[in-house]
């Protein structure tokens, strides 16, 4: 048991007994987050880096917010207007960066696969907020600490994720996640924003949304970029609120105790219907932003003490 | 009077479809004998000590940085990998810049590479002006002055009326036209293939539909005019009936496949390796299954290497921002020999598609062993095996997928119109 990753860069990448570690840890930091007092110490004198190539504010927020409560000293690089628009390239940012000695660089990027090429580079622990359409690893687990605190378990659970699976890196972080922990995912959504061969990775593909939701335990909605409401993907935004916004009548076809998720930011009346989302007893979406800041904790907590053993003298072993 | 025996050699001979131990005579650069009786007293004798000699490859598309983008390739340094390849014709592709469209264009190229190369080159022209797809290049004069086929290289003519034209024209005048076989509107910005792996790796992926597609679109337009055509690069097993359908029309059309799409698959790709990003992308391996029994076969004719350098730079890059293409006159022969290992193909099939195959298409004179045919050869020891390091590439880019790889099958020498340019002299 432990959590033995040096990076953060996918979900891919992580044994189910590393996910259960940083969930439990982060369980600590959800208590320590609703004290007076919100200081910890598990990240003092070290530096964190927040290096975003697209633009964010609740993610980085959150990632800033974690920081700062361990102790870190946090600083944001607004990347999207800096260097990169001088024509330096990823690799000479990060080896810029790397020369200043940070800990803990997290980065967003446009392109899947540049987080983890950018990691190739550096000697901090690298943090994936969300490369491309590829992964975003802490939202999947804070994913997965919202449904394990209103379900009790991540196992044997039917999670419908609904919307724009071909280009959101969270539907891929939560499918490979869940399937780890053993639950069932379904996803449903119109044929053009479901990405070719998806049906080969274990998963049962709904177009219709009531079908797809049907003793459903969780409703998982995504965010409709805005980009691709008009003609492209979908004829337009009411046909799309018509067949996959979320209402109760939909929701009635999942199990009676259902949790309805979104990672935010939402389009109230495009995916979702303003009053479920703000339905106490149904939506846990306030509670998700609440986990995001205790799960980067924990997450930054390990990844710092694996690094802390790794700049550490050799220990001899007797 | 210069002459050469090369004795004791395994002569692979892709005409005849024979492999077996013989000698070879060469006379002021050409082939004049097989298993001469007598030798002529004045020859040098070169004993091969068993191993394969083959025709010299003919490699059918590839990029050269000269003119534009020296700092990728020149005639010189390619010529020099070519040579250490075993390649002893490099049919050169017109996407430079500027691109090879006119007849001046063409001359400075010629000119260059007989300065500097030590293997032959056979130019290719572009089909359109600029390769912007608008206006036919002058296909008269670049025949004239020596372009060997006309193509526009992986930038689709999209154009039907102006294509349509080209092939016409160039029909008219017995002229090649190459196209590269993609529907532009389904593969751009595409980076991998589609299906899981591109899903799970989540990037931007093309379906083998585009390939068929734009196989299917050029192959009426080639029915209606009736010119001689050839696809550049056929990668996945949806285009084939396609191709079939053509040839047992009598249609003048052949295809080539790249040495990579017969040796490696999409899953290769990783985790974000840019060294496999090429153009088509690397297919599934059902795809490349299909595509080694097509070349087995003979629905497919050519194997080349599509060697397209690329520096450290165009490819140190997240992998949708990555440049395409790999280079491969040095790893053609090795990677091909895969095939033959697998026993897949025998070693005169695999030269009919190496040497043979595309000479005949270009009307040059060389791929063959008999007498007449100039002494382009390449002797190799099929066997030795090898770690590829690209450091010891003699390309200037060494953007090889085969980095690390564990290859069989070494270049000993390499001749050129009777000269051994390899090992250097």
């Amino acid at each position: 048991m432990g959590f033995r990753a040096r990076h953060l860069l996918g979900i891919e990448s992580l044994a189910p007994d590393e996910i259960v570690t940083l969930l439990d840890l982060a369980e600590t930091y959800v208590d320590l987050n609703r004290r007076p007092d919100k200081h910890g110490t598990a990240l003092v004198g070290l530096t964190q880096i927040n290096m975003f190539f697209e633009a964010s504010t609740r993610t980085q927020a959150s990632f800033e917010l974690a920081g700062k409560r361990l102790g870190a000293d946090v600083m944001n690089m607004g990347v999207a207007q800096s260097s990169v628009k001088k024509g330096e390239t990823l690799i000479d940012t990060a080896m810029t960066l790397n020369a200043m000695h940070p800990d803990l660089l997290v980065v967003r990027h446009p392109n899947s696969g540049a987080v983890a090429l950018l990691a190739q580079k550096v000697t901090c622990a690298v943090l994936n907020a969300g490369d491309g359409r590829h992964e975003h690893p802490t939202q999947a687990l804070l994913d997965a600490l919202t449904i394990r605190r209103a379900k009790g378990r991540l196992h044997r659970l039917t999670v419908a994720i609904c919307g724009d699976i071909a280009h959101s890196r969270v539907a891929r972080s939560n499918l490979l996640l869940l399937h780890k922990m053993e639950s069932r995912v379904r996803l449903v959504g119109p044929a053009t924003l479901m990405p070719p061969g998806i049906a080969d990775l274990g998963v049962e593909v709904c177009e219709d949304m009531r079908e797809g939701l049907r003793d459903a335990d969780v409703v998982m909605m995504l965010r409709l970029q805005k980009e691709r409401m008009d003609g492209g993907f979908i004829p337009s935004e009411r046909e799309y609120y018509h067949r996959y916004g979320l209402d109760a009548e939909k929701l009635s076809y999942a199990k009676p105790d259902a949790i309805v998720m979104h990672p935010g930011p939402m389009n109230r009346g495009v995916e979702i219907d303003g009053l479920l989302a703000d339905d106490i007893n149904r939506s846990v979406i306030q509670e998700q932003v609440e986990m995001g800041v205790a799960v980067r904790m924990a997450a930054m907590d390990l990844l710092a003490r694996n690094l802390r053993a790794a700049r550490a003298p050799e220990t001899v072993l007797v | 009077m210069s002459a050469l025996l090369l004795t004791n050699a395994r002569l692979i001979d892709p005409e005849a479809g024979t492999d077996r131990i013989g000698s070879l005579l060469i006379e002021n650069g050409v082939i004049t004998a097989r298993d001469p009786s007598p030798v002529p007293a004045l020859a040098a004798v070169h004993d091969c000590g068993g191993l394969c000699l083959a025709p010299g490859i003919v490699d059918l598309g590839v990029k050269i940085g000269e003119p534009g983008e020296r700092h990728k390739e020149s005639f010189k340094t390619a010529g020099r990998a070519a040579a250490a390849g075993g390649v002893t014709t490099m049919v050169t592709r017109a996407d430079t810049n500027p691109p090879v469209d006119t007849p001046e264009t063409l001359e400075f190229v010629t000119r260059r590479a007989a300065q500097v190369s030590p293997v032959r080159i056979a130019p290719m022209a572009a089909l359109t002006k600029g390769r912007d797809g608008r206006e036919m290049v002058e296909i008269g004069f670049l025949s004239d002055a020596g372009a060997v086929a006309f193509s526009d290289g992986d930038r689709v003519v999209t154009d039907l009326k102006v294509f349509s034209r080209a092939l016409t024209y160039a029909r008219s005048l017995g002229a090649l036209v190459i196209g590269h076989v993609q529907e532009p509107t389904l593969s751009k910005g595409a980076a991998v293939t589609s299906g899981k792996f591109a899903t799970l790796q989540g990037l931007p992926a093309v379906s083998p539909l585009a390939e068929s597609l734009g196989l299917e679109r050029d192959l009426a337009l080639v029915e209606a005019t009736r010119a001689r055509y050839h696809a550049d690069q056929v990668s996945t097993a949806s285009a084939l009936p396609a191709l079939r359908r053509a040839s047992e029309a009598g249609l003048d059309v052949t295809a080539g496949v790249s040495v990579h799409h017969l040796t490696l698959n999409e899953f290769d790709v990783g985790d974000y390796r840019t060294f496999f990003k090429l153009k088509p992308p690397l297919r599934s391996e059902d795809d490349r299954q299909a595509m080694v029994e097509a070349v087995a076969d003979g629905l497919i004719d050519v194997i080349s290497s599509m060697h397209t350098p690329q520096d450290e730079e165009s490819k140190r890059l997240p992998f949708e921002e990555a440049a395409s293409g790999a280079v491969g006159l040095e790893t053609l022969l090795p990677a091909s020999l895969r095939l033959v290992h697998a026993g897949a193909l025998d070693l005169p099939r695999l030269f009919a598609a190496l040497s043979l195959n595309p000479a005949r298409r270009l009307g040059l004179p060389g791929g063959r062993l008999s007498a007449g045919a100039p002494a382009d050869l390449v002797l190799f020891d099929p066997d030795a095996p090898f770690l590829l390091d690209r450091a010891t590439l003699h390309s200037k880019s060494k953007n090889t997928p085969f980095d690390g790889a564990r290859l069989q099958g070494r270049v000993r020498a390499t001749w050129v119109g009777g000269t051994q340019v390899f090992p250097f002299p």
